[in-house]
């Protein structure tokens, strides 16, 4: 009987040791940026795991350049503009893709799926001649043009697997109601399609968020830079003194709403990304 | 409301021919229901006059004007779906006021007709739900709101019932009957169940592999059955068929011969056969009589069903492996294993020729 108790009690310790364990692991380095750029530069590099002293200088100091503030904006328009261009085009492609049945339809979906397995490196040069040529260069729109390209196939190929699971006779229910394909798509199909909608808008959100390759290759003035370039590019007093306090400062600034986008649609997420698991 | 004229209307899915031929007139304010085996093409008919599908050869008239042509939107045809289709995001005011909305309509228009409409069905107390807090036969109702919302000339039902159970599917089927009488619109009704399409219709359209079998009222599709299909679809517990051989025959009537029955008279007109032609004979379970009988000629009983108000009575047959069926009033006589002849009714006997198709009975005969 106590053996018994004794071997749960184990169990059940042991598995809470996992959980710090893969929690620590996880979350360390996140918290580790958040107390030192909380910390004032002279206390920098002594090791500490609690904060001792609330000392907001780091983020008087980023917020007080006005290049960030304008980087964050830069970084806001573009990560928008992806994810409504991208939806946009997403939703209508996937309605074609998903319910219109046309000759090479699996040709168009497996480019489409061949598209997005190429890395960033390999169409740098590519797309640095064609952002050129259509003087974008230096120019959130470049970046916009960029990432949506990036983005686009996994949009597409989640919402075509989402619309096509959208059952046939809802959408003859709205053409016998008169519905043109727009209409259908707009009024009938988006207000079901909202999980994927989350899922897909969000995680191209933070794949322009977070973009560097690009930014750095396609702009060159700091008002036009992008968040994780300009963090990068955040240079101290002289040329051996890297200011971690103010660069985790900024890096902390730039990560906390992402956090909190997820923690918004986290529901919304995971029932997008299990949809047509289960029927449901 | 309106008539449907369908001229030679023929679909091809690739190179599959699934439609063929298809000639039919549908009065204005006709109940008209396509009943079929599955796959027979029944579903794709009801398409093809809804405009969900394309015409692939023919025409397709709808109050005199050709609709090979015309979106959905514009035939004046509603639609109720096998699985509803309910938009789920919608209230049921807003799902029946969906097509209203599009067809632009003034909101006072929009709100007169759905909750007329939702008056007649019955659907006033729901109008702030949404689908999925209905049940199945509120949900069917509303399916049926919404078709009817906009008014439309004709409304077409896909088996709009076979996803309730029994009891609700009786009462649905009392409820559309009676909404035909009190709207007077044009309906066609795709269903395979054979007591649905009994009940419903004013003309049964039977469809068999993409063609038509046979057109008419219930009443002359059970008394005068055109082909042997029809006559083993129609009806339940199905036709009983024996082979059988003619002796002879003229125009007046005709002598066949069938195992385990002997030789029979019978009043259809067997003016075209030649003697020694091999017939089916097709007699339905509630036209048989049974007799005690013994020897090689008897029948012997495998089973009995007791139903309550009926007995059914399963006898072994004298070829095939179909059982013959008895049908009589309860209670019955009959115990498994007894030996009993058969003795048809000749007035209610079906003949039909070596092409499965009916023999007519003999004018003369059938003007007496
Ligand atoms: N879009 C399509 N493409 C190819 N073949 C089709 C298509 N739609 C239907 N068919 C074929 O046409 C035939 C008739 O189908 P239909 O749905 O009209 O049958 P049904 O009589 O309604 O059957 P059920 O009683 O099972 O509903 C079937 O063999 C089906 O496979
Ligand atoms: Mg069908």
């Amino acid at each position: 009987m106590t053996s018994r108790r004794l071997t749960k009690l184990v169990a059940r310790l042991g598995f809470w040791v996992l959980v710090a364990v893969v929690l620590l692991y996880a979350v360390f380095p996140f918290y580790y940026a958040v107390i030192t750029s909380l910390k004032p530069s002279g206390e920098l590099f002594t090791v500490s795991y609690w904060v001792d002293s609330l000392d907001v200088s780091n983020y008087v100091a980023i917020f007080s350049q006005s290049s960030f503030v304008r980087a964050i904006f830069n970084s806001l328009l573009v990560s928008i503009s992806v994810v409504f261009i991208a939806l946009l085009l997403g939703i209508t492609a996937s309605y074609a893709l998903g319910r219109v049945r046309f000759r090479g339809r699996t040709t168009v979906m497996l480019v489409i799926l061949g598209v997005s397995m190429f890395p960033q490196v390999a169409v740098l040069s590519g797309l640095f001649e064609v952002i050129r040529a259509l003087n974008l260069y230096n120019n959130p729109a470049g970046l916009i043009l960029s990432y949506t390209i990036f983005t686009l196939p996994f949009t597409v190929w989640v919402l075509t697997t989402f619309m096509k699971q959208l059952p046939q006779e809802l959408e003859e229910a709205a053409i016998m109601d008169g519905a043109t394909p727009w209409v259908t798509i707009t009024r009938v199909f988006l207000p079901l399609m909202w999980p994927a909608m989350a899922t897909t808008g969000l995680l191209a959100f933070i794949a322009a968020w977070n973009e560097f390759l690009f930014a750095l290759t396609f702009t060159l003035s700091d008002d036009q830079r992008t968040v994780p370039v300009a963090i990068a590019l955040i240079s101290g007093g002289s040329q051996h003194e890297l200011p971690w306090g103010p660069i985790m400062a900024a890096s902390v600034t730039v990560t906390v709403p992402l956090v909190v986008l997820v923690m918004i649609f986290q529901k919304r997420i995971v029932s997008g990304l299990t949809a047509g698991a289960v029927k449901g | 409301m309106a008539s449907v004229t369908l001229d030679k209307v023929n679909k091809v899915f690739g190179h599959t021919p699934i439609i063929k031929d298809v000639d039919l007139d549908i009065g204005d304010g006709e109940f008209v229901v396509f009943v079929g085996p599955s796959g027979c093409g029944k579903s794709t008919l009801l398409r093809l006059i809804a405009g969900l599908e394309s015409i692939s050869d023919g025409e397709l008239s709808i109050a005199g004007q050709v609709v090979n042509d015309l979106p959905p939107r514009e035939r004046g045809v509603g639609m109720v779906f096998q699985s509803y289709a309910l938009y789920p995001h919608m209230t049921v005011y807003e799902n029946m006021a969906f097509g209203l909305k599009l067809a632009k309509t003034a909101k006072e228009t929009i709100h007169e007709r759905v909750m007329a409409t939702a008056r007649i069905l019955q659907l006033e107390e729901l109008l702030e739900r949404k689908p999925k807090a209905l049940s199945g036969g509120q949900r069917q109702r509303v399916a049926m709101g919404r078709a009817m919302a906009r008014e439309p000339r004709i409304l077409l039902f896909d088996e709009p019932l076979s996803n309730l159970d029994a009891s609700l599917r009786v009462q649905m089927r009392n409820e559309i009957a009676r909404l035909h009488q009190r709207l007077g619109s044009t309906m066609i009704y795709v269903t395979h169940d054979q007591v649905e399409a009994m009940t419903l219709a004013d003309k049964i359209v039977v469809l068999n592999a993409g063609r038509v079998e046979q057109v008419g009222t219930p009443h002359e599709l059970y008394q005068r059955p055109a082909t042997r299909f029809v006559a083993g679809f129609i009806g339940s517990p199905t036709m009983n068929f024996l082979p059988a051989t003619l002796v002879t025959g003229n125009d007046a009537g005709c002598r066949v011969r069938a195992a385990g029955i002997g030789e029979l008279a019978l009043p259809q007109d067997t003016a075209q056969q030649v003697a020694g032609e091999a017939l089916t004979l097709g007699v339905r379970p509630e036209h048989l009589r049974l007799a005690e009988a013994a020897g090689d000629n008897a029948f012997e009983i495998v089973n009995v069903e007791y139903l309550g108000n009926e007995v059914y009575v399963y006898l072994e047959p004298k070829a095939g492996e179909t059982l013959l069926i008895h049908r009589s009033e309860a209670p019955s006589p009959w115990r498994v294993g007894q030996k009993v002849a058969l003795v048809p009714d000749p007035e209610q006997v079906h003949l039909f020729d070596a092409g499965d198709r009916a023999l007519g009975v003999a004018t003369a005969r059938a003007v007496a």
